[in-house]
């Protein structure tokens, strides 16, 4: 087991590692010059040898990499060993750090990537489960055209259809905008209920792609294991119902589940740009939509290099939960 | 150890007319350890020192419980994985160390049938591809010519041969073994190695394969290695059985010898497991058990390498002198890697016992 | 009364394809303390009729029909609760393959304690306590310290053990054995083997062993029944199948082991393969491949009848006496023709 947590530790700080390279050649080795960029439309001469200098353009590029690695690192060694705060720049076009745009935007990216993980979760469990147990009933049949459409439709259209009808003829939500989860004092437009009324359509949205895909997923899994010999087993022994499917199918059946959500989360931050554009929400995608609208590169660059940052932790979690659940994984 | 070395070598009488030998062969999975770099820290003697001699049309059974190295020694002979040590002759040339591109005109001669008919085929493949697959890559033949060439193949096998655009699900377990068999005969080889063909299917299906090998080795003049864990069934095909236990031969004799008079007790063991078809007899005998299963070839036990589970068991003996794999008594060709030898058979378990006690005498005090 | 008395059971699956027949009118019975064979090929029917008795079919697709009687009550009409309360407590099973038999997310003895635990009001240390003495029994070292492991940690025998153990963790009066040997070495067939019989002395449960091996069935039962395409072909005493086997499907099964104490060149075939059970062939339904078929054989299905002067013996074959007398002696003859002094 330690050893696989430390094997999987090394892989997760490789990929991380990987992935700077990766971008940071996207976003300032291949772009012509980003010190012309840097500045603006009215570029002279001077300008941009300035800008260069600043940004380090004008330097080897392992250099100018070494330089970016050291600001992402919450440690430094110059000046003897301390703690920093990780940089990842300051924007072009306003000259805020990045740290704080991210900051701004990560908690309205958060809130509509998890709350649309709950969301689409809450539907697949126990319609995917339902449906296994009573194949080609009704539900079933419902539960499938569901996955169809589901599976075949676009958020972005799936957004202006739900933002047209709930929000816009039905008036039951707000169309745009976002409230925090957290109350200021005196501010009422804000708070746990402010934030999940305006959040409701989006994470709607969001979710019908994957809890379709879901429900497929588990009503599958679940089908398979209820065909499996343990759990014929289970039912030999004289096991009532309930606890052949709690003990014997479901943990088996989730485990599979359990992997797939890690990864899908990690996709699902891609799909919030769509969904955050539709209905105007302040998060990472559209900070990262709006800097590339304007060249922002470390803006651009410092979501990107974020979000990267969060799959990758999240998948390592997820790692070390299914060794924890699954001891196949943690004995051997 | 010289000494050893010396009668492994006397066991093999070479007569230069041999279609296959193996001498001394060895195969080694090393077993690594560590997070990044990988060090070699054991290794798995899976094939540990086998040796044996097979004449063309012979079939030689190899006989063992699971984990004793037989599928891996049938693809060292296949080549299939590169032995560790030791010697393969074909057809009196050494082919050890050929290449992939310098062991293609052998890959024509030797093939190879299956365990599981279920894994062994490509389920997107249908059956004639899958049979035609070395016509082809051997380039043998036309298109029309192969076809004919399989659809006669699929009839040799007794299969219909209208079938030849059928997939492998659309037959039942002994069909398919079936299709392994003209897949193997296709390019007419000398050598069939059979990793356990019948292991998986009912008695009844079982003997249909059976019979079929042997009509196909009268017709064809076919050489088979016959893997086997059920004693009856190798018997029934063999000339020679080959007994392997932990990756070393622990006895050879031709079927008839290693039946009636079996030396080693692991043989024995063996032999008792096999269930007897008959109320009158099967109840009567008491059958010698093994306890426990084939130990780990990572760390084989000392010496002979049966001890820890062997009824003659002599402490002092068998875990510190490694026994020689040679006659011990019966036709000259009867070989056994044991100190204690049976005296009959057959024996019951206490007799087992007993008798090995009673072997000792002059040996260990 | 017998313990376990099975009439006339069907079980038919409703499929796309069609009604498949997978018991299709099955009789038999078992005392206490016996052990009877079912031998056949695969997809005889052999597993269906033994789940058919446990009510573990699918209640989606099975349609059973006839009865099963456990100690006098009807298991087929049994409420639910009461068939649990007899599954696992009265009647066990174990089954073909060990390597997915248990769950693979649970440790070997929470299994077993839970198998006691469903049936009888205990600790869990009780349970755990009872859990080391069964696998004990079966002969796994150390079994104190394996509680805590997961069946990958096993070998195939080793699972097929622990299988045998939590099927008698409650006492059973029946134990239900499909193919326990199939997927394992002979040798540890051998092992197994022995331990059913062992158990079976010390707990004096009835066994039904499900095989395809007449081999094993000489080796334990004491009654034995021969399926055919969801029928029964034969049935009868050990030693009165063995002495006189009367139907030609026996014969075939008879022949086609291959022996360690007779020599033969050919082992006899039964040719072709079991029919589909969605058509199963008219009249006898192994005279597709039968060597001896007669024109009688495609009309009429012959009745499982008694062999006169052999009582308790009971074939379904249309063959008359005297050539069943000829053909039976020559088979038996065949396979003895090597055999040796044992
Ligand atoms: N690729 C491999 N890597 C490591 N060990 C192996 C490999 N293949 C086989 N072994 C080991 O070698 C031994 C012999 O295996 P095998 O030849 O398959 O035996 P058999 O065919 O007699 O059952 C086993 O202990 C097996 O675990
Ligand atoms: N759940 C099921 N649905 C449809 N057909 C089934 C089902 N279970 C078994 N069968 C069919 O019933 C027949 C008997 O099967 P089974 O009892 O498993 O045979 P055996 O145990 O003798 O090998 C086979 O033809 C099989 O395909
Ligand atoms: S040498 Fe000893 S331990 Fe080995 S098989 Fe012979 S008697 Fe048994
Ligand atoms: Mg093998
Ligand atoms: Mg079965």
């Amino acid at each position: 087991m330690l050893r696989y947590l430390i094997r999987r530790l090394l892989w997760a700080v490789l990929l991380f590692v990987a992935v700077t390279i990766v971008t940071y050649i996207i976003f300032y080795a291949i772009p012509a010059d980003p010190a012309r960029l840097a500045c603006g439309q009215r570029a002279t001469p001077e300008c941009i040898k300035r800008a260069a200098h600043y940004l380090g353009t004008d330097r080897p590029l392992y250099f100018q990499y070494y330089k970016f690695f050291g600001r992402l690192m919450p440690f430094s060694f110059r000046g003897g060993p301390h703690l920093k705060e990780p940089r990842l720049g300051r924007s072009f076009t306003n000259r805020q750090s990045v740290n704080s745009v991210v900051a701004h935007a990560a908690p309205v990216t958060a809130s509509l990537v998890f709350g649309g993980a709950v969301f689409w979760m809450l539907i697949a469990l126990p319609v995917g489960i339902l449906s296994a147990l009573r194949p080609r009933s009704l539900l079933d049949r419902i539960a499938m055209v569901f996955v169809l459409v589901g599976i075949s439709a676009h958020p972005v259209w799936i957004g202006l259809l739900f933002a047209y009808f709930f929000g816009f003829k039905a008036g039951l939500f707000p169309i745009t905008g976002y409230s925090d989860f957290f109350a200021h004092s005196g501010d009422t437009s804000a708070g746990p209920v402010q934030w999940a009324y305006h959040l409701v359509l989006p994470w709607a949205t969001f979710a019908i792609l994957f809890a379709a895909l879901y429900v497929r997923m588990i009503r599958a899994n679940v089908m398979e294991t209820l065909n499996e010999d343990y759990v014929r087993t289970a039912r030999a022994k004289g096991a009532p119902e309930w606890l052949v499917m709690r003990s014997h199918v479901l943990r088996n059946a989730l485990l599979p589940v359990v992997t797939m959500l890690g990864m899908d989360i990690g996709i699902a931050l891609g799909g919030a740009i769509f969904t955050e554009s539709v209905y105007g929400l302040p998060g990472l995608g559209k900070t990262a939509i709006t800097a590339i609208d304007s060249f922002d590169l470390p803006t651009t660059q410092g979501v990107v290099v974020f979000a990267t940052l969060v799959i990758i932790v999240f998948n390592l979690i997820i790692d070390l939960l299914y060794a924890v659940i699954d001891p196949r994984i943690r004995l051997s | 150890m010289a000494m050893q070395e010396e009668m492994r070598q006397t066991a093999l009488e070479l007569t230069g007319d041999e279609l296959l030998v193996a001498q001394d062969l060895k195969k080694y999975f090393p077993v690594t350890r560590g997070i990044v770099f990988q060090k070699e820290v054991a290794s798995v003697k899976a094939v540990d020192g086998v040796s044996f001699a097979l004449h063309e049309g012979e079939t030689l059974g190899v006989v063992g419980e699971s984990g004793c190295g037989k599928s891996t020694m049938a693809r060292c002979i296949m080549k299939l994985l590169e032995p560790t040590g030791g010697k393969i002759t074909f057809r009196g040339q050494d082919i050890t160390k050929l290449s992939r591109a310098e062991m293609r005109p052998f890959r024509r001669e030797m093939m190879m049938i299956f365990q599981d008919p279920y894994a062994s085929l490509n389920p997107r493949k249908r059956v004639g591809f899958i049979v035609a697959e070395a016509l082809q890559v051997h380039k043998l033949g036309t298109d029309a010519e192969i076809k004919r060439r399989v659809q006669e193949l699929l009839e040799v096998v007794g299969l219909n041969p209208e079938h030849y655009n059928r997939f492998p699900h659309e037959f039942s377990g002994g069909q398919r073994q079936r299709i392994g068999v003209a897949r193997a005969l296709a390019v007419n080889p000398k050598l069939i190695v059979c990793d356990e063909p019948v292991s998986a299917l009912d008695v009844s299906v079982q003997a249909q394969i059976l019979n079929l090998l042997k009509d196909l080795q009268r017709d064809f003049n076919l050489t088979y290695i016959f893997i086997a864990h059920d004693l009856n069934v190798v018997r029934h095909i063999s000339d020679r059985v080959m007994v392997m236990y932990l990756g070393q031969v622990v006895e050879t004799a031709d079927r008839n010898s290693l039946y009636q008079e079996p030396k080693h007790p692991y043989t024995g063991a063996l032999l008792s497991a096999v269930p007897v078809p008959d109320p009158t007899v099967g109840r009567g005998r008491k059958r010698i058990v093994l306890e426990g299963d084939v130990p780990s070839p990572m760390n084989p036990p000392s010496a002979c390498r049966f001890h820890p589970r062997c009824p003659r068991f002599v402490e002092g003996r068998c875990d510190v002198e490694e026994p020689a794999l040679i006659n011990r008594g019966g036709p000259a060709s009867h070989t056994a890697k044991c100190h204690f030898p049976l005296e009959r058979w057959p024996l019951t378990e206490a007799e087992m016992r007993t008798a090995g006690t009673a072997g000792t005498t002059e040996t260990a005090a | 009364m017998a313990l376990l008395e099975v009439n006339d059971l069907k079980t038919y699956f409703r499929t796309d394809d069609g009604v498949v027949r997978a018991v299709d009118g099955v009789s038999f019975s078992v005392d206490k303390g016996q052990t009877l064979g079912i031998v056949g090929e695969s997809g005889s029917g052999k597993s269906v009729t033994c789940l058919t008795i446990m009510g573990l079919n699918s209640k989606r697709s099975a349609i059973s029909s006839g009865s099963a009687l456990w100690k006098g009550e009807d298991l087929l009409t049994a409420n639910p609760r009461r068939l649990r309360e007899i599954r696992g407590s009265e009647i066990a099973m174990i089954f073909q393959d060990p390597m997915t038999s248990l769950n693979p997310v649970h440790k070997i003895g929470d299994q077993l304690s839970e198998a006691m635990r469903l049936h009888e009001d205990v600790s869990r240390k009780q349970a755990r306590a009872r859990a080391v003495e069964l696998l004990k029994a079966v002969g796994i070292p150390r079994p104190d310290r394996r509680l805590d492991d997961y069946p990958h940690q096993f070998s195939g025998g080793m699972r097929q053990r622990v299988m045998i153990a939590m099927s008698l963790i409650n006492n059973p009066d029946l134990l239900i054995a499909d193919e326990p040997t199939t997927a394992l070495d002979v040798t540890t067939q051998a092992q197994i083997l022995t331990l059913i019989e062992r158990l079976q002395e010390e707990f004096g449960s009835a066994v039904i062993m499900i095989t395809h091996d007449l081999g094993v069935v000489a080796e334990i039962a004491d009654d034995v029944v021969v399926m055919y395409a969801a029928e029964v072909a034969e049935k009868g005493h050990v030693e009165q199948i063995f002495k006189k086997p009367h139907h030609p499907y026996t014969w075939g099964l008879m022949g086609s082991l291959p022996r360690l104490d007779a020599d033969v060149e050919r082992l006899v075939q039964i040719q072709g393969q079991p029919p589909s059970m969605l058509r199963p062939p008219t009249g006898c339904r192994f005279h597709p491949r039968c060597p001896y078929v007669m024109p009688i054989c495609k009309e009429v299905d012959p009745e499982l009848t008694a062999v006169s002067d052999d009582p308790g013996h009971l074939q379904a074959c249309h063959l008359d006496e005297e050539t069943k007398d000829r053909e039976a002696a020559k088979l038996l003859a065949g396979m003895m023709s090597g055999q040796t002094a044992s």
